[in-house]
């Protein structure tokens, strides 16, 4: 299981703020394409991904029991 | 985390507080920035505004800013709050304290944290206008994630 937090519009469009995914590894850019796929999310394209709380590349790989968060772009301050 | 130098909370925050998490007695300055929530943006009335954060993340991003400060700017001592929830027009948002010997660094280390915020902590805000409402992206119209950005594989507090 990969567990994947939405935050904002994300969240909003999926109406959750949670999905479990249930596959073994994964790449960020495949995950990234296996939620526009599954949730037509407007915002992947634009997102950053983060593993475990740290900005994750396309390239890196995600591990089961990894916590991964969408980051659609930020409006802090 | 010693004394919380890095927080993301849910009530109104103390500016004081912030003061005095920098005090300290070689510093000859302290800069304060206060982000409060504004009313009129171009033709558009806020009523209120709703932040959110990936809190565990965001406060690491704010402690990953204050360590790049220590590093551009040695000999200063930085601390961040920022606010998530519901905010009244004129409410606080974020207030950045930064204490240095000299005035100098204070301003410009205060501003760098300002900057960053808006690139890399996870908080996103969310308008209430008169008509409506829509979360922000990018409020600096540049692109929020800069190749070649330091902060991808972060170094945990080295």
């Amino acid at each position: 299981m990969i567990e994947v937090l939405l935050f904002a519009q994300l969240q909003e469009e999926a109406g959750k703020d949670k999905i479990l995914l249930d596959i073994k590894e994964i790449t960020v850019k495949e995950i990234k394409q296996t939620l526009q796929t599954q949730f037509h999310l407007s915002q992947i394209e634009e997102s950053m991904v983060a593993v475990n709380e740290s900005y994750a590349l396309e390239g890196d790989v995600i591990q089961p029991g990894d916590i991964v968060a969408i980051i659609p772009p930020v409006s802090g301050g | 985390m010693r004394d919380n130098l890095f927080e993301i909370v849910e009530d109104p925050i103390s500016v004081e507080s912030l003061i005095e998490k920098v005090e300290d007695r070689n510093a000859g300055a302290i800069t304060t920035f206060i982000g409060t929530v504004r009313e009129i943006t171009g033709e558009k009335k806020t009523v209120y505004l709703e932040y959110q954060a990936y809190k565990p993340m965001a406060e690491k991003m704010l402690a990953q800013i204050g360590g790049e400060i220590n590093q551009k700017w040695p000999d200063t001592k930085v601390a961040i709050t920022h606010r998530i929830g519901s905010l009244d027009i004129s409410e606080i948002a974020v207030v950045i304290a930064v204490s240095s010997p000299h005035r100098k660094p204070a301003y410009q280390a205060n501003e760098y944290a300002i900057e960053r915020i808006k690139q890399i902590v996870p908080i996103w805000k969310k308008e209430q206008w008169e008509d409506g409402e829509g979360w922000i992206g990018d409020q600096q119209e540049n692109v929020p994630y800069p190749t070649g950005k330091p902060d991808i594989k972060d170094e945990d507090n080295d």
